[in-house]
């Protein structure tokens, strides 16, 4: 290390007051942005749980679905059309819906229903207890065992309950790779059953799973879909597409972007007043050094070195202390969703480096403007 | 002759609030002379140190310094003439509070890029010639006036520049330590290559200067006025 850096660094650990109000401000802030994005990767992650847990190549829909939450019903003869597509392997319908469960205590709790193509059953859950052909069972559902689970009462295979008035008996206990965000119940059984079983418009069909033949097949698919009139996407496009209604379309997505900003701000007047006041106090010994004859750039790279230190000391205990608390969270809250990713870690460096990037501006700015000859004045 | 000063002028402030701190100065120093500049207090002694050591920008006139005019060159090779040329002991020290004794005696070192073990290897030679050598590892703000002096002399000297200025060497020092303080300066620093030169108020140190030259409202002046 050059040793205008060490003398850097020394001049900086020197003050401890000061150094450790720097990393513990930006600890801080960069703790609460990595709490809000992770809150914010982790409630996209779970509203785009269908996705996923489904496990499909490319969804059909109509054109203004956002969310695989909310479709628009499409009529029978789209499912025929696209599986008249050249590009495509095989396509089948799905069903995703509300029903409502009537408890054995005459409470009534709403469920999200899946129907699974009859045939294929593509897009099925693990299970956990049961077998996958007894969904063809009379009345039998799949019951997803997350952390709504218990909102149905707990009910173990062969319980029975109302679903819209009609019987419906658990034939088995499924597990998914990512719960639901919105707090209900998921039940799975077949497409044929659902949409008897369901209150229902005048189509049924919520979207087409589709695999495509090769990658190389799927912008055909698209073009041929979207001559039908409707929408064809990947799995990610469609992940994206759910991303962006939740981040720009629902009020949830605008808090936390907002929420942070807020911690951004926080991070940034904090780690930035801390710095300035750090060079302030410093002053005279930046001027003796120029009165010495170390030039501008030196201290320049002083005085950025001396920001980043303290930035990437706070960036490594905010992450530590944020996936900290998202892993304890997680233990203890079963419906807590913050996940932390690569991206958000990324997002909280950037802002790190943004903090640190102008801390340091504000403190050249002062350093450069130092009259050495102060230095001769008592 | 290592310091040529050239009808110097600097004045503070726009009209007509100026102030004529300096009004056309000239004087030269020759190697191996420990100059004396001494006045009343705001006659303009510390801005001429300022402006001779390249910190102070004058309105007009020329400091060559070993033939190099020094206001002419950019601003970084003003810093690095500050930095080979010149060793400094400001009044009020300036030591660095973070830092050891050893390694503020190294910091011009460290500007050099002399290798950090290289630097303290260095300072720690010329702390055993202030014979503070027990204080290495101390903060500086740990010893007394007339040791820090020392440190802030041992900081001046460690890069051996050609000429040392030190103002008011003596001014928060007892008598028996400003004399020997300066006489150590006096005998350990000067010879044929190197100059120094001394701003004070203090008659005690007189009897250590080649020359003496006494400032008076920012003018040179042959005698000075006698005080009333
Ligand atoms: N930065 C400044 N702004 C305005 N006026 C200044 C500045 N520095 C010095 N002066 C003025 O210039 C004159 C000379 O000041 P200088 O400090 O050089 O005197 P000095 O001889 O060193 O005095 P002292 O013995 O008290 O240290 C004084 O009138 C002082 O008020
Ligand atoms: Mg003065």
């Amino acid at each position: 290390m050059s040793g205008v850096l060490k003398l850097a660094l020394k001049l900086l650990l020197g003050d401890r007051g000061k150094f450790m109000t720097l990393v513990i401000g930006i600890t801080f802030a960069v703790f609460l942005m990595m709490l809000m994005t992770s809150m914010f990767f982790g409630i996209i992650e779970h509203s785009a749980g269908n996705i996923i847990n489904i496990g499909a190549r490319m969804w059909v829909m109509d054109p203004d679905v956002q969310t695989p939450q909310n479709s628009i019903p499409m009529p029978n003869y789209v499912l025929d059309a696209v599986r008249s597509i050249p590009g495509v392997d095989y396509a089948v319908p799905l069903y995703v819906g509300a029903g409502l469960v009537r408890l054995h205590d005459g409470t009534y709790q709403p469920a999200t229903v899946i129907g699974l193509d009859d045939a294929t059953l593509f897009g099925r859950p693990e299970l956990l207890d049961g077998h996958t052909l007894d969904i063809y069972g009379n009345n039998a559902f799949f019951v997803v065992r997350d952390a709504n689970y218990a909102k149905l009462d707990s009910p173990k295979m062969g319980t029975t309950f109302e679903i819209n008035d009609r019987r419906g008996v658990v034939a088995g206990i499924a597990h998914v790779s990512v719960g639901s965000l919105f707090g209900l119940p998921t039940l799975y059984t077949t497409y044929s059953r659902a949409t008897q079983d369901l209150p229902s418009t005048r189509y049924e069909m919520s979207f087409i799973l589709a695999q495509p033949k090769s990658a190389a097949a799927i912008p055909a698919i698209k073009r041929a879909v979207a001559q039908l009139g409707y929408l064809a996407l990947t799995d990610q496009e469609f992940t994206t597409r759910n991303d962006r209604f939740y981040e720009f379309q629902t009020a949830m997505g605008t808090n936390i972007l907002i929420m942070t900003l807020i911690s951004f701000i926080v991070g940034l007047s904090i780690a930035g007043e801390t710095f300035y006041m750090f060079v302030l106090d410093n002053l005279e010994r930046f001027a003796a050094l120029k009165a010495i004859g170390a030039r501008s750039s030196e201290l320049v790279a002083m005085i950025f070195y001396q920001s980043l230190v303290v930035s990437f000391l706070g960036f490594g205990f905010g992450v530590l202390l944020a996936s900290a608390l998202v892993a304890f969270g997680k233990l203890r809250i079963p419906n807590y969703a913050a996940m932390i990713t690569f991206q958000n870690i990324f997002m909280a460096l950037v802002m790190v480096l943004v903090i640190s990037g102008v801390s340091a501006y504000i403190g050249i700015r002062r350093i450069l403007r130092i009259d050495p000859f102060i230095v001769f004045r008592s | 002759m290592i310091l040529s000063v050239q009808g110097v002028t600097k004045w503070f402030g726009e009209a007509p609030a100026r102030t004529d701190a300096l009004r056309n100065i000239s004087f030269s120093v020759d190697h191996n002379e420990m100059l004396y500049i001494v006045g009343p207090s705001g006659s303009g002694k510390t801005t001429l140190l300022s402006v001779i050591s390249g910190i102070l920008r004058p309105n007009s006139g020329s400091v060559v310094v070993e033939g190099k005019d020094i206001w002419r060159l950019s601003a970084d090779a003003l810093a690095d003439f500050r930095l080979h040329t010149l060793g400094f002991v400001f009044q009020d020290y300036h030591l660095f509070p973070r830092l050891t004794t050893l390694e503020n005696i190294a910091v011009p070192l460290v500007l050099r890029r002399v290798p950090w073990e290289q630097g303290l290897e260095k300072a720690r030679h010329v702390l055993e010639v202030v014979e503070l050598a027990d204080k290495a590892q101390l903060p500086p703000q740990r010893l007394s006036g007339g040791e820090q002096q020392r440190v802030a002399i041992a900081r001046a000297i460690v890069s051996e520049p050609d000429l040392l200025v030190l103002d008011e060497p003596t001014a928060s020092l007892d008598g028996d330590t400003g004399r020997r303080i300066v006489a150590f300066v006096r005998n350990h620093v000067l010879n044929e290559r190197r100059a120094i030169i001394v701003v004070t108020h203090d008659d005690r140190i007189y009897e250590y200067a080649s020359r003496i030259i006494h400032m008076e409202d920012g003018r040179i002046v042959d005698e000075p006025r006698p005080t009333a």
